[in-house]
């Protein structure tokens, strides 16, 4: 057997690349980094650096209009990113785009991931007709597309943050109503639940105090996991003319207002488009490694 | 078999059911509907024709029976901004170019990812791996329509091999400008299947039946083509079958991009101008599809693994 073995599994050399792949993926410092630079810092400090250097990102100066990033001819140190055809500065709304994107993908994440829980919770643990409804619901919600959703709710609500927020939302409960109600079914059977019933907790208790504790970790890598795609949501929908209204500098905004000055001036769509990529590369390196280290077994979600 | 037919196709109907119920009461919960149907500009002649179609000085369940009925006659309304069209007609014009599309992408982001997965599984741990990872990364988190636009900007404009806009003439020209938008919509699940196919490749030469080949003393490219790729390529493509209407969503973002006539931008150009009856009937219509083709798909599988019906 020893023998089969030692000939079927060929011996492969790992080279200096996948190492240095195989440490980056263990620590993420790189993502980490990233984000911090891209999203957190910028987020947390972009008044004092609109205060104290950049103008501010409503204030559009028609003289200034179309200014090329500072290293290139006819760019300036006072708009380093160049500026747009209003006349905004391009690194100051991108700086700003970046706590857009932080409060629509927070509060979003915490209403979806708040409902769907409740209900994956109730589901998993009653069972019968009440999960037969919920699950339905599910089934009605995958059926329409996010933008499909955000299109018939701005038509009705209109555009505007608490918009874009109740369509993110709305997409977002079912993947926790799922992978709650999945675990709470199997968590439900087990002795401690048991326990808890025969000395008397009621059912209320028993799911907040047994079972939620318990799902806490996937719920926790879950919401990592989807920060990355509400990014990429909310950007969407703003490029669409479905999210963010204008003239809030909103990353997706502002790579639609570039798209038809792509030929003359490339910085306008260019910046906000890349922020974005960065964020999202670095909050899916980071959810997961979270996932691997919390919760293994969500590796196929 | 049947069973299981007759129990997944109910639910499809309960599911389309709900949706149409959703729809109705979005557009009357507000007031009046006129006012979320019709632009801010409409005349009062255009108001009273909507009221009439629509019967909307009826009683509520009066009005959800005309809707309901006006739906499945595929009467969905009419267009305020291209005048004397119904919003059916609008849509089955723009129907074919979208389904093209779709079609293109995913042809595009299958036949890409299953080679390139198969090969940085089977060249794991060499740059080709460390490359094929990088690009899936990259690929999950590009937001689509940025790589749209910056695709139209470097091979486009700068280097002029493909056209910016639009849908062409058919024949050769309308492949020509498929390309680009069919790329920039089937970028994101070529990333995440190019993932799943190298995991899937991964473990199926893990697998004792290819140790046993191996020790069999096989030629290792006999073992890949014949023994390891039908079950490789399972999954990934089960992921397909699944995404595919998910590129609906995608679709409106990239002819918006490429301005590519298909009943996405239909829909954002009604939206733009608050042509609300176009906006709920591409909904609907897209809402159906995914409903019919979700159902078909998990009846493909209930019939390919049996596992499936008996639960």
């Amino acid at each position: 057997m020893a023998a089969i073995d030692e000939i079927a599994i060929p011996v492969r050399r790992s080279g200096r690349l996948s190492r240095i792949w195989a440490t980056a993926r263990r620590y993420p410092i790189f993502p980490m980094a990233v984000l911090v630079l891209v999203l957190a810092l910028p987020g947390i400090f972009a008044p004092v650096i609109t205060d104290t250097w950049l103008q501010d990102p409503l204030e559009g100066r028609v003289t200034e209009r179309l200014m090329p990033p500072v290293w290139q001819e006819g760019g300036s140190w006072d708009h380093p990113l160049g500026t747009d055809k209003v006349g905004y500065d391009i690194a100051s709304r991108v700086i700003h785009g970046a706590r857009v994107s932080l409060i629509v993908a927070g509060v979003s994440i915490l209403t979806g991931g708040f409902v769907g829980t409740t209900l994956g919770l109730i589901a998993g643990y009653y069972g019968g007709w009440v999960d037969h409804i919920i699950m339905r619901l599910v089934d009605i919600k995958l059926s329409i597309q996010a933008v499909l959703l955000a299109l018939v709710l701005v038509g009705v609500l209109g555009p505007g943050f608490h918009t874009v927020i109740i369509v993110i939302a709305l997409v977002l409960w079912v993947r926790y109503a799922r992978l709650v109600r999945g675990e709470t079914l199997s968590l439900k059977n087990q002795d401690f639940v048991a326990k808890a019933r025969v000395a008397g907790a009621s059912s209320g208790r028993i799911i907040v105090r047994h079972i939620f504790p318990n799902v806490v970790n996937t719920i926790i890598v879950l919401a990592t996991l989807e920060v990355g795609q509400v990014i990429l949501l909310e950007a969407g929908l703003s490029f669409l003319g479905v999210g963010i209204p204008r003239p809030t500098p909103a990353w997706g905004l502002m790579v639609a207002d570039g798209r038809d000055l792509i030929v003359r001036a490339w910085w306008v769509a260019f910046f906000p488009g890349m922020a974005i990529l960065m964020t999202v590369l670095s909050m899916n390196l980071l959810g997961d490694w979270l996932r691997d280290k919390l919760d293994p077994k969500l590796r196929n979600v | 078999m049947q069973r299981y037919i007759i129990v997944r196709g109910f639910h499809a109907l309960i599911t389309l059911f709900a949706i149409s119920i959703i729809i109705f009461a979005l557009t009357r919960a507000t007031g009046d509907p006129t006012d979320v149907m019709l632009p801010p500009e409409a005349t009062i002649d255009e108001v009273e024709r909507l009221r009439d179609y629509w019967r909307l000085d009826d009683p509520l369940h009066v009005q959800y029976l005309i809707y309901i009925g006006n739906v499945f006659t595929g009467n969905l309304g009419e267009s305020v901004k291209w005048p004397g069209k119904t919003a059916g007609e609008l849509i089955l014009q723009r129907m074919p170019a979208t389904i093209k599309l779709t079609v293109v992408a995913m042809i595009v982001s299958v036949s890409l990812a299953l080679p390139l997965g198969i090969l940085t599984a089977v060249k794991k741990d060499t740059m080709w791996d460390v490359g094929g990872k990088i690009f899936a990364l990259l690929g999950q988190a590009v937001p689509n329509f940025w790589l749209g636009i910056m695709m139209v900007w470097i091979l486009a404009v700068h280097w002029d091999l493909f056209p910016t806009s639009g849908k062409g003439d058919g024949g050769w020209d309308g492949i020509h400008h498929l390309i680009l938008p069919a790329f920039a919509l089937g970028a994101f699940n070529l990333a995440a299947g190019l993932r799943l196919s190298r995991s899937a490749m991964l473990d199926v030469l893990d697998s004792e039946y290819v140790k046993m080949a191996r020790v069999k003393g096989l030629p290792e490219w006999i073992i890949i083509w014949k023994h390891c790729l039908r079950n490789a390529a399972l999954i990934p493509l089960t992921y397909f079958g699944i995404q595919f209407a998910g590129l609906i969503t995608g679709s409106v973002i990239t002819e918006t991009v490429f301005a590519y006539p298909g009943v996405g931008l239909l829909a954002i150009e009604a939206i733009r101008s608050r042509d609300f009856q176009v906006v709920q009937s591409v909904v609907v219509v897209f809402a159906f599809i995914y409903v019919v083709v979700a159902l078909l798909v998990d009846v493909l599988y209930a019939y390919l693994d049996p596992r499936i019906r008996l639960t």
